[in-house]
């Protein structure tokens, strides 16, 4: 097992928001005690569905919000011991639409090469228009797109850029929160290859945040699996994949539509709704959509359980209850 | 089996500061009651507004025109406003994608299901209420009494979704047309979203059309399937067919684009189409597909395609069709 690059211990994070006109304000634990190691070199896919909170998870990841409790550490240092700067060098992050992660009245030249100039790299006008349009290449995109603006171009072409800009400060690990969702399929699949590419050749590590978990199965090594706010389970991609141990993340395999006809829609058996994170249920907070509740789940949140074949939050592993 | 729906030859042009966008070029669609097809294709294909032309609800300075236009045997062709707006919400339903912007945020849930019964069937709020009531039950939401009377905002995606699909079937629709209905849902919502249509179209015996991006949705749902390119229907037939040996080198490359779950050995890269959809404006000929595609040949800029038969109801717009 290679090194954590990127660690997570005990990591919260509380919102204080609105419970109503009147009723004063209540904690939403959006991240609720998470514990989770970025390896070098590995592509981690953090699933769930919306509202799970695994995109707050990547922003805190981002240095863009601080946690309420526990610590985060990038090689062994703590999030917070670094300045702004020497973090957007190290960590850079793509985000899901390519249309509004743009500035609209910037040149992608600009977009790209604004990063090595507030950095103060490159200083150098020349060296620093040198460097943005290498960095285009790689991405794919044509040096005539040097001058363009971004609604100049298509969806594919913009979610280029911004990994374009990502790349420029040649980072070590990029927090890609759905990179894909936005796009046509037949882009999909390009930029889910150039990503590929750009890890192999950039050494780069990736967080990759998404509901889709095709595009998971395809390019990550390792899966995390979150439900209100929590990892309830955690393995390799292939194992997961073939084993999914915890009720809801066998769920959320079974309700992946691959295109293979006569199969016709499945039934998740999940239940209608997603419970309100500001009055989560006791206990296992996924009881009550659980098909394989015991009496136990509604009062005892389960433990976390590591062996080799990874980690799961489930009572239904858990011999001592049993 | 008399068809619920023909249409042939339908196009949709709307002007553009660049010339004429040739939006919908001559799509031919047959649907039986209690029939399933989906129309699959990429943003900018023309699959929405061929949806829109069938509901008339195109924008105003697009120009809808058809050979054949016959919905449960009335000709739609010379149909005023006025009729199909007798239709809409009635004998022909359809439900967004975006089910936040197309639920209005000032109205009730309750108002809103009502208002179509009572536009079409009259009568007293109280029958229209417990229409809704039984719908909203019907359609998986727990405590439907108290749902009637919040407003969009207070529901998830999910919820808002379903309110969608109660509403579509207040007046039992013959026809339903979904267009990317679980696109903005979470994966475990759109396969429960999916199942519901599936359940409903069978109980009501409803013709269903599906617009979807999405193969592996195609897949599960239809009984038929048109992919669409630039407009026009490139290949079609039963999905089966269709998936087993797909004939377009469109097609082929969607498929191979898709990661699958234990497909693809790790490392392994997912097919691609090169270059990006030109959208169909001005003078068009020959293939609209022939800048993308690796098979393409001289002949393919110059000459009309139309769409030929492989066996069976199994149609292909490509000079590639005898060889296969």
């Amino acid at each position: 097992m290679s090194e954590a690059l990127l660690e997570l211990v005990e990591v919260e994070r509380r919102f204080s928001v609105s419970a109503g006109l009147f009723r004063g304000r209540r904690a939403l634990h959006a991240v609720n005690g998470v514990s989770l190691a970025l390896r070098r070199g590995e592509v981690l896919g953090l699933v769930g569905e919306s509202g799970c909170g695994k995109s707050t998870l990547g922003r805190m990841l981002l240095g863009l919000m601080p946690a309420s409790a526990g610590e985060i550490r990038l090689e062994g240092r703590p999030l917070a011991a670094f300045s702004t700067r020497e973090l957007a060098r190290r960590v850079q992050p793509i985000f899901q639409d390519p249309y509004s992660s743009l500035n609209p009245r910037k040149t992608v030249g600009a977009i790209v090469g604004l990063p090595l100039a507030v950095h103060g790299i490159e200083a150098d006008a020349r060296a620093r228009r040198k460097r943005v349009q290498e960095t285009m290449e790689r991405v794919g995109l044509p040096p005539r797109f040097f001058h363009s603006y971004p609604n100049q171009l298509s969806g594919g072409q913009r979610q280029r850029v911004a990994i374009a800009r990502a790349l420029v400060m040649r980072p070590e690990i990029l927090i890609c929160d759905e990179p894909t969702s936005a796009l046509d399929v037949s882009v999909q699949s390009q930029i889910l290859n150039l990503l590929e590419d750009m890890r192999r050749e950039f050494d780069l590590t990736y967080l990759l945040i998404s509901h889709n978990l095709a595009v998971v199965e395809h390019i990550a090594t390792r899966v995390a699996v979150m439900y209100l706010g929590r990892i309830v389970e955690e393995a390799d991609t292939v194992q997961l994949f073939r084993a999914p141990r915890h009720p809801y993340t066998r769920a959320l395999l079974a309700s992946v539509l691959t295109p293979e006809p006569g199969l016709g829609v499945p039934d998740t058996h999940l239940g209608v709704s997603y419970p309100n994170p500001l009055d989560p249920p006791p206990g296992c907070t996924f009881h009550p959509r659980c098909g394989e509740a015991m009496p136990v789940c509604r009062e005892r949140a389960p433990a976390a359980l590591a062996d080799v074949r990874g980690r799961v939050e489930c009572h239904l592993y858990d011999n001592a209850v049993k | 089996m008399t068809a619920l729906l023909q249409v042939e030859g339908l196009r949709v042009e709307i002007p553009t500061p660049m010339g004429r966008l040739h939006a919908v070029r001559g799509v031919d669609l047959a649907l039986g009651a209690g029939e399933t097809l989906c129309l699959v294709g990429e943003s900018g294909c023309g699959k929405s507004l061929t949806a829109l032309a069938l509901m008339g609800l195109l924008p105003r300075a697009a120009r809808r025109s058809a050979t054949r236009f016959a919905f449960a045997g009335e000709d739609l062709q010379r149909a005023g406003e006025r009729r199909m707006a007798d239709l809409r919400g009635n004998r022909l339903a359809m439900i967004f994608q975006e089910p936040m912007t197309s639920l209005n945020p000032s109205w009730s849930i309750g108002n809103q299901l009502e208002e179509g019964w009572l536009r079409h069937r009259g009568g007293h709020r109280a029958a229209a209420r417990e229409r809704a009531l039984h719908l909203l039950e019907r359609v998986g939401i727990t405590g439907a009494a108290q749902r009637l009377g919040q407003y969009p905002h207070e529901l998830s995606g999910g919820l808002r979704q379903r309110v969608m699909i109660a509403m579509a079937l207040m007046c039992a629709p013959a026809l339903m047309i979904a267009d990317e209905p679980t696109t903005a849902l979470d994966v475990t919502v759109q396969a429960q979203i999916l199942h519901l249509l599936k359940e409903l179209q069978r109980e009501f015996g409803m013709g269903l059309i599906l617009i979807t991006h999405d193969l592996g949705i195609v897949a599960r749902v239809a009984d038929r399937v048109a992919v669409m390119y630039a407009g026009e229907i490139v290949e079609q037939g039963p999905v089966a067919q269709l998936f087993a040996r797909p004939a377009h080198p469109y097609t082929r490359g969607l498929l191979a684009c898709i990661p699958v779950p234990g497909r693809l050995a790790p490392g392994e890269r997912l097919g691609t189409i090169p270059g990006v959809v030109s959208p169909p404006i001005g003078t068009l000929t020959g293939c609209q597909f022939r800048n993308r595609c690796a098979e393409a040949e001289d002949q393919c800029a110059t000459r009309a395609f139309e769409l030929r038969g492989l066996g069976g109801s199994h149609r292909l717009r490509c000079r590639l069709g005898n060889a296969i």
